[in-house]
């Protein structure tokens, strides 16, 4: 066991734990963040994305002693209350299903605006090609993003 | 917090349906005694009452007018816990934006059937959901007549509100909800004329809409309780196979580790569905403080395991599915004389299909919440089938089945795997064992490798015709492991004089289930590509050979037993071939069509493909859909994207193969699902008009695409597609 302390969302979190163990179950064991979701554990779903200084990340498969002071942002730490531009975006187009793969998908596409703040079509289906839904609702978010894109 | 008006069941009465659909719907009366809420629930946008008055176990209206529908429904994704209240809604007559929407717990005595599966949820709540809201709004007008000193048919409401306007007054409803939930309840109401819908058919977004994209903790996966330990299983590697020992003491010394055990779950003699699907109950068991450290404990753990059914592969199930097709002879439908017509000398094509066991592979692996101790269980998690899994846990425990509460939580995917709670039998039995509370996960590779899997298929299909271009005899015969996927009386059963139909099974050692759609699955994507090729044989446009089909079976059937209605299939199929413009090429694109009815819907769909460097793309995919009339547009339209995505990417990836027993693809590194740059550019979806009952989405958006897609292939490549996963002959 060691102790980390780690930036989530705006603030300082000190957490207790063996080296090896992923960044999505500190976040969801340890920390009470349960919005990174665990879907596969070996970095293949992206339904545990997450940013780690605003660059998109499978939270399965970064050990807690690789974040060092790096900033880590969850779907709870998008916005404030729901209002990121991604977050309208999908709401405005109803994507969800059975909703689990939605956070990931959403932090992928808020890494991919970030980036690349009008994405074409086939940008935005390569970037968001590691995030699964097996409810099937890309389509939708590939207008969400469209979308996102661009509002303000 | 605010106050909540008790549920003491002082009464119980039961309200037949009004329009006479044979629904009964229990109905508790409520006293207006206070107590403090359970859980305070999401408000949202609106405000929040002082007070709450229950008119019955589905609403309960505030002292300031907002009111609460509780979905009775299990949710998976199907959107029932945005469709079903809408329905509510619709007959109490409120705007939309002053409903909040909870889940309900398990209580089949208040809310009847509470299952998601077979795509009824709203087929069979239509009745009864109407007359609840119907019945809460008389009896707001009762107690307004009341408190007005007026006739009650001098009233009227809109929007939540009620209207003298002889006297030119107004009041919305929760001022006389508390006076409302004291009155008899009414025997007899109206049910809106479908012309003065407000909310029906109008596009509600999802209820949990913010909640999800939020990351609010509204899965099972995401359940926790002060104390709870976590707990995960191994099972056996292949099927057919017991736990002999394993290295227990080392397990325990690990960090985070409290405790290893092993689990055999009693399950013979419960019930049918335990038999098919829970045939390996044997586990290891282990309990710790963290997920990690148990995904830690399983690397490490070493078990021997004895095997008791020779372990069965892939090979083997081809070879038994292809002599049951040839030794067998299980008859379900005969019309006709089929044997004599096929051997007189007409022009006669026979094909044959196949398709693998399938895993669900549920976004969410299996998990659940347990506390059970001598006499009671508190279970909570996502579940199809809450009120079998709850009876289940009573009879395994010998607990009374009123000391059983199963809440439900919303579920990462169901598509079937959900209905059977072996993970949930699983949770209560480690929770006895030790004495605590717990919840267990499945990592994705036990979820995937000790699955109820769809079964594996083959079907043989043979028809004959003459040089009129009459199809004279046609011959089905299925083949399953296990259970068949012939449906005797679905089409083309009915438009063929000479006609039949046979269905073989072979039992396995491998635990199979309902899979979306069951049989159909299959059964549409080798039929309709079967038809597609008797077409050309005959030189018949596809369309045109359906069309004729239909025309036969609607103005002269054979048989009695036809289980569709043929002017509503051929509407569809006119419906994507008009919007589709069936008919017209484009240079470098490829169409199939194809139509199915299953689940009580009908769907034709035409999807266009492209070819880049060898390999399909799929460009566009049509649907028309005939599911009665349509409660929500916006959702329904997504659970049909959802279905053509689900059977493109089945029909093109998906197979779990076993080697010596064991299922070799167990994770998405090894198991393909259709991504963000395979999926189709656009799915436009159309709604047949009509009045008609409401019938069941979930499902019946896959099957056919199935067909279509394998036609489109066959245009764009000049070869037939018999064996799913098509990619395996497209590589090949
Ligand atoms: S859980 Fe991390 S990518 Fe699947
Ligand atoms: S919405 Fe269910 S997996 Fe994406």
């Amino acid at each position: 066991m060691a102790k980390y302390s780690l930036h989530i969302n705006g603030s300082l979190k000190e957490v207790d734990v063996a080296e090896d163990t992923p960044l999505l179950w500190v976040l969801r064991d340890h920390c009470s963040l349960y919005g990174t979701k665990y879907g596969c554990g070996i970095a293949q779903c992206g339904a545990c994305t997450i940013h780690l200084d605003g660059v998109a990340m499978r939270a399965c498969s970064i050990p807690v002693s690789q974040i060092g002071d790096q900033k880590i942002t969850t779907i709870e730490g998008l916005s404030q209350d729901g209002t990121h531009k991604v977050q309208r975006a999908w709401i405005e187009h109803d994507v969800a299903q059975c909703g689990y793969c939605q956070s990931g998908q959403i932090m992928s596409a808020a890494a991919l605006l970030e980036d690349n703040p009008s994405p074409n079509d086939a940008e935005i289906r390569s970037a968001m090609n590691g995030n699964i839904c097996r409810c099937g609702t890309y389509t939708r978010i590939q207008a969400a993003i469209r979308s996102a894109s661009n509002m303000k | 917090m605010s106050k909540i008006t008790h549920v003491n069941r002082r009464s119980f009465i039961k309200v037949s349906a009004a329009t006479g659909g044979g629904f009964v719907l229990g109905f508790s009366l409520l006293s207006a005694c206070t107590s403090d809420p359970i859980k305070e629930p999401f408000y949202g946008e609106v405000s929040k009452p002082e007070q709450w008055n229950e008119l019955n176990a589905f609403l309960k209206i505030g002292d300031n007018g907002v009111v609460t529908i509780f979905s009775p429904n299990p949710e998976i994704g199907q959107n029932i816990k945005t469709s079903m209240p809408m329905i509510i809604a619709e007959e109490l007559d409120i705007d939309w934006k002053d409903v909040i929407v909870e889940q309900a717990p398990l209580d089949t005595e208040k809310y009847t059937r509470q299952v998601a599966g077979g795509s009824q949820s709203i087929r069979q709540g239509w009745t009864s959901l109407r007359t609840t809201g119907a019945t809460a709004r008389q009896m707001l007008l009762m107690a307004a007549a009341d408190k007005w000193s007026v006739a009650v048919d001098e009233l009227r409401t809109s929007d939540g509100k009620i209207y003298h306007d002889i006297s030119n007054k107004e009041m919305h409803y929760g001022i006389v909800a508390g006076a409302a939930a004291l009155l008899e309840v009414p025997e007899n109401v109206t049910l809106k004329d479908p012309k003065d819908y407000t909310i029906i058919g109008k596009g509600i977004r999802n209820v949990d809409g913010k909640a999800i994209v939020t990351g609010a903790p509204v899965f099972g996966m995401d359940y926790h309780e002060e104390g709870m330990k976590y707990a995960m299983v191994e099972h056996a590697p292949s099927f057919g196979m017991s736990l002999q020992d394993f290295n227990q003491a080392e397990l325990r010394q690990m960090p985070g580790i409290l405790d290893a055990f092993p689990m055999t779950l009693p399950v013979e003699g419960l019930h049918r569905i335990t038999e098919k699907a829970f045939k390996k109950n044997e586990a290891v068991v282990i309990v710790g403080n963290s997920t990690w450290s148990l995904l830690k404990a399983k690397k490490a753990l070493t078990v021997n395991w004895s095997i008791n059914t020779s372990p069965e592969d892939s090979n083997m199930h081809e070879a038994t599915l292809s002599a049951l097709l040839n030794e067998h002879d299980n008859t379900l439908r005969k019309d006709g004389e089929p044997e004599r017509v096929f051997s007189q000398d007409l022009t006669v094509i026979e094909r044959e299909y196949s398709a693998p066991f399938l895993p669900h592979n549920t976004m969410s692996p299996m998990n659940f919440f347990a506390d059970v101790s001598e006499d009671k269980a508190r279970l909570v998690g996502p579940i199809q089938l809450p009120e079998l899994s709850a009876g289940l846990v009573a009879d395994m425990f010998s607990i009374p089945k009123e000391n059983v509460h199963v809440e439900m939580t919303r579920m990462g995917g169901g598509f079937g795997r959900r209905l059977y709670g072996n993970w949930l039998l699983e949770a209560a039995w480690i929770s006895k064992h030790i004495q605590a509370p717990v919840k267990l996960i499945y990592s994705r590779e036990d979820d995937m490798a000790n699955g109820t899997y769809r079964p594996a298929y083959k079907v043989r299909y043979k028809a004959a015709f003459d040089n009129n271009k009459n199809v004279l005899a046609f011959h089905v015969k299925g083949a399953g492991i296990h259970g068949g996927p012939v449906f005797a009386n679905r089409f083309p059963a009915g438009s063929i004089d000479n006609y039949l139909a046979q269905d073989e099974s072979a039992a396995s050692n491998i635990s199979t289930g309902a899979w979306r759609a069951p049989k159909s699955n299959f059964i549409a994507g080798a039929e309709q590509s079967f038809i597609d090729e008797l077409a050309e044989a005959m030189d018949l446009d596809p369309i045109d050979l359906r069309l004729q089909l239909f025309e036969k079976a609607a103005t002269s059937p054979v048989g009695e037993e036809n289980d569709y209605d043929a002017n509503r299939y051929a509407n569809v199929l006119k419906e994507v071939k008009q919007k589709s413009a069936w008919g017209s090429e484009t240079p470098g694109i490829y169409r199939g069509v194809a139509a199915y009815y299953c689940h009580n819907s009908y769907v034709a769909q035409v999807v266009d493909i492209t070819l880049e460097n060898e390999t399909p793309r799929v460009k566009k995919v049509w649907s028309a859909v005939d599911c009665g009339r349509v409660i929500n547009p916006e959702g329904a339209k997504n659970q049909i994207e959802g279905g053509v995505i689900d059977g493109l990417s089945t029909a093109l990836y998906g197979g779990l193969t076993f080697e010596n027993g064991t299922p070799q693809q167990t994770n998405f590194d090894r198991y393909q699902v259709m991504r963000h740059l395979d999926a189709p550019e656009e799915i436009e979806t159309f709604f047949i008009n009509t009045s008609e009952e409401p019938t069941g989405l979930g499902e019946p958006g896959l099957p056919p695409v199935i067909g279509a897609l394998a036609n489109a292939l066959y245009k764009a490549t000049g070869k037939r597609y018999y064996d799913q996963p098509f990619m395996n002959s497209l590589l090949g």
